[in-house]
């Protein structure tokens, strides 16, 4: 829980103010999360045929802090990821439905950006935390497959 | 044969070059024996395992992390010819260690974890991708006197 909470911190920047809403993003990892993920797992792009998937696409981007930022929403509800990603789930299991096998190279490209970004704290104990953190957000996000 | 480009052969030595194979070598057998607990019913004799400490500080663990690493850039020195390399070293993990091969593939993406917390944004994508097919192809090689 403890080393979880702080990544977000670190990621936390910049802020921007976007017409009145206060916005966060983890600008450093979103931005890397999808080209690593592509370019290591080709495979992957085939959910995304209508997408521009050029490096530093503003597509990639978007999409990348989505998911980042949704990760952030399981790390702040961490005692209860079910009900923080429910509407998350049913989206995976009846509309988007990527192969349960993409969670775990999604998950391990996070670790690796995680690692890039912040080698000093991302240490084993952090890194078992997180990897186990990742299995529960995959599991939850599968387990409406059927 | 597996068919590598100039740049990932490129690639791959650069960065071979650049790292400490004990630091690396030991630092991933740490990561492996930390994230995935399970990995520690190969290791009985290791004596202290009983924390992260515990195995961060074992000399059993560097020295083996090290060994490791040192025979998988067997397959960096021959690119072309992994499969050969380690023929005997299959056949061992098969017949005499018993060793489960899904765990060649978790020790390979824990190494690229480890690279990338020591190689910071130098471990492009594109760096990852070539290092991704080499865990891959080792994995496989280890992996190919299973019986």
């Amino acid at each position: 829980r403890d080393t979880s909470g702080s990544f977000y911190e670190f990621q936390a920047s910049p802020s921007s103010e976007q017409g009145g809403h206060r916005t966060v993003y983890p600008v450093k990892t979103s931005l890397s999360l999808l080209p690593r993920l592509f370019t290591s797992y080709p495979q992957t792009k085939t959910y995304f045929p209508h997408f521009d998937l050029h490096h530093g696409s503003a597509q990639m981007h978007a999409h990348g802090a989505k998911v980042v930022s949704a990760i952030g929403d399981a790390v702040k509800n961490i005692d209860n990821i079910k009900s923080a990603l429910s509407k998350l789930s049913e989206l995976h299991a009846y509309i988007l439905r990527v192969d349960p096998v993409n969670f775990k190279l999604l998950s391990h490209c996070l670790l690796v950006t995680v690692a890039a970004h912040f080698p000093a704290e991302f240490t084993a104990e952090a890194h078992a935390a997180w990897d186990k953190f990742l299995s529960i957000v995959s599991s939850v996000l599968t387990e409406k497959y059927r | 044969m597996v068919n590598w480009s100039a740049e990932e052969k490129h690639i791959i030595s650069a960065i071979w070059a650049k790292i400490d194979i004990e630091e690396v070598g030991a630092a991933a057998l740490t990561r492996l024996l930390v994230v995935y607990p399970w990995t520690q019913r190969y290791f009985s004799n290791f004596g202290n395992l009983s924390s992260p400490t515990a195995i961060e500080g074992n000399p059993r663990v560097k020295n083996h992390g090290k060994k490791v690493l040192t025979s998988f850039g067997e397959a960096v020195k021959n690119l072309d010819n992994v499969k050969a390399t380690f023929d005997k070293l299959s056949q061992l993990h098969s017949d005499k260690l018993h060793v489960d091969p899904q765990n060649f593939r978790l020790l390979g993406d824990n190494l690229i974890i480890v690279l990338a917390a020591t190689l910071g944004k130098d471990f492009t994508s594109e760096a990852q991708a070539a290092w991704q097919k080499l865990v891959g192809v080792v994995a496989a090689a280890l992996s190919r006197n299973y019986h």
